[in-house]
């Protein structure tokens, strides 16, 4: 790492330190994440001139693409590749425009206010309240829910979980490791643990045959894009890194109290092997929790098989002030992330008259000419790799809801019993009201219920979300700063009694 | 897990279920599980099996663990600390809220 390098470790490692302190009572914009979408929007809004501030649950900016850019430990830099080192420009371009970066802080709700927004945050034990006249949500995206038998063994982990501790830990799992599921970023990280020398057992490769007749329509935009390239090298690079298994149907982890074998079935032969390692990945689906909780509208996307928020060509969602940039709007990838950032941020501007429409749409024709070049190939990558319904529409005892633990067969029997939709079901089964707030389940019970009642997605919905976002202790919220008019009722309630 | 050669920086002495464990500074609380071999950090509030870190990314809620005698925290956003008491917990956790030795 050259100097200039850790000076900026220690100049993000000193901003850590004095949050608490150092936080205004109220910003021009407030951005929830630091990932690609977020430090693009930032930058933007503090070259503009607005007191601008990024929250972010990690330690450091990046997101979970560039996840501990800053930071990581790995030196050689061929292992992650430039597409990873792409985000250190982003980062340096951040720091230089000067927004207040907040990490390790969790944003738990987002409110009207009457100077725009009122933003609840909890970091490091303390939870506080600021406004913010406009808010961007850049809360990226979430590995597809696999809900296939014993995902809930210790043992059984997500592809990209490996790929964090690789790169924020320069940790690689040893023993027998198998992956499985569909999606680049499987191959990706099948090659990537292979470079670093652990011991692939082999791929299960659950795309389903035939699936590139459903991506020919879309063959020419792919073989013109960007993600041509890339994509067959990682292809080879993943052949080399182990045994692909082709047309997985099913499989299960088993064990007792941890993983020990995986059983598959391929080609209507069912196979088993020992593993100690067992990733799983069948894409990624945006983050929806805080722009749901927000009453932003959302639409089912078919192609992608997720909810996604419906944002206009700013990212302004339905909420006015609240705009939604990168995979959190739907998944486009890092680089259309990073375009669609750099919108929200220049709408902000505008909307809070430090540019005029001329200057910011001249600003953002570079980001538009980047968000479309880095929107060509997405259908064919989406019709590739869509995952099969065996491996999202689970049955009979497979867990659906890991906080709660609630079966497949559970949701189904509900439904049967006259239950319509996904929030109803959280007063008969409790699932989706466990600790992650439906992010592991939300799109498989909606699912289920679907194909139960013979009705689009759609029309099904997903669970309706509510503030908190995340759970924190009420410890947190009672020792917030009261307001003299919150105290007295409280008051007049106890004089009346 | 392993740990790469360059990776294997400045360590900090940490507890897990009282054991001693040399950490590498930097690193989430589940990613010093899972360096140490602990890939179970509790078990669940409904049928008392095992979880460990699925996600490593915030989402899943499955590496909960006790951090210096508070319960439910998220281990894999939490980064680990000088002396860091790490536990693993089981079941539902009392929501205490003040730190040991305060009322």
């Amino acid at each position: 790492m050259s100097a200039p390098g850790r000076a900026k470790r220690e100049s993000l490692s000193e901003q850590r330190e004095g949050i608490q302190t150092r936080l205004a009572s109220s910003y021009d914009v407030a951005i929830v994440g630091a990932g690609a979408a977020g430090l693009a929007a930032a930058t933007e809004c503090a070259r503009a001139g607005l007191a601008t501030v990024v929250f972010d649950e990690q330690p450091a900016p990046g997101g979970q693409i560039y996840r501990a850019i800053t930071t990581t430990p790995l030196t050689n830099r061929d292992l992650l590749g430039p597409d990873f080192w792409h985000g250190e420009g982003l980062v340096r371009e951040f720091e230089r425009a000067g927004a207040t970066w907040v990490p390790g802080a969790t944003v738990w709700a987002v409110t009207r206010s009457d100077n725009g927004f009122e933003i609840g945050l909890s970091s490091d034990g303390a939870a506080r309240l600021l406004e913010a006249r406009q808010v961007i949500l850049a809360t990226g995206a979430l590995e597809r829910p696999m809900p296939i038998p014993g995902w809930t063994l210790p043992g059984v982990m997500t592809a990209g979980a490996a790929q964090i501790l690789l790169k924020a830990s320069g940790l690689v799992p040893e023993g027998r490791i198998v992956l499985a599921g569909t999606g680049p970023l499987l191959l990706l990280v099948a090659a990537q643990l292979a470079r670093v020398g652990a011991s692939i057992a082999c791929l299960l490769d659950t795309t389903p045959s035939g699936r590139w007749r459903a991506a020919l329509p879309h063959a020419l935009d792919f073989l013109a894009s960007p993600y041509f390239a890339k994509g067959l090298a990682i292809l080879r690079d993943a052949r080399r890194a182990a045994r692909i298994v082709k047309g997985v149907e099913r499989i299960e982890a088993l064990g007792e109290g941890s993983l020990q074998r995986v059983r598959y079935v391929a080609d209507g032969r069912t196979e088993e092997l020992p593993a100690d390692l067992l990733l799983l990945h069948q894409g990624v689906v945006p983050n929806i929790n805080l722009a749901n909780a927000i009453g932003c509208t959302h639409r089912w996307d078919e192609a992608q098989l997720a909810f996604a928020p419906v944002v206009g060509d700013w990212g302004t969602s339905s909420v006015a002030g609240v705009a939604i940039a990168g995979d959190g709007a739907g998944i486009a990838g890092a680089r259309a992330a990073e375009a669609r950032g750099r919108l929200a941020g220049l709408q902000a501007a505008h909307v809070l008259g430090r540019l005029d429409a001329a200057a910011r749409d001249r600003a953002a024709a570079p980001a538009r000419a980047e968000l479309a070049r880095f929107s060509r190939g997405r259908a064919f990558v989406d019709a590739m790799y869509r995952p099969a319904d065996a491996f999202r529409i689970p049955t009979g005892d497979t867990i659906v809801c890991r906080c709660e633990e609630v079966t497949a067969q559970q949701v189904i029997d509900t439904v049967k019993l006259g239950c319509t939709g996904p929030n109803q079901m959280k007063s008969f089964l409790r699932c989706g009201m466990g600790p992650c707030q439906g992010r592991l389940c939300g799109l498989t019970v909606t699912e289920l219920i679907a194909r139960e009642r013979r009705l689009a997605p759609g029309e099904i919905g997903h669970y309706r979300l509510r503030f908190p976002i995340k759970p924190i202790p009420l410890g947190e919220l009672a020792a917030l700063p009261q307001t003299e008019e919150a105290k007295q009722a409280v008051v007049r309630i106890g004089k009346a009694h | 897990m392993k740990r790469l050669p360059e990776a294997q920086a400045s360590s900090i002495p940490v507890t897990i279920d009282g054991r001693p464990f040399a950490a590498r500074a930097g690193d989430s609380v589940a990613a010093t599980m899972l360096a140490a071999g602990v890939t179970a950090c509790r078990t669940t509030p409904v049928s008392g099996s095992a979880r460990g870190p699925f996600c490593m990314m915030g989402v899943c809620f499955d590496c909960l663990v006790m951090i210096d005698g508070r319960p439910n925290q998220q281990g894999c956003l939490v980064p680990v600390r000088e002396g860091m008491r790490i536990e693993r917990q089981s079941g539902a956790r009392i929501a205490i809220d003040a730190p040991q030795g305060q009322p």
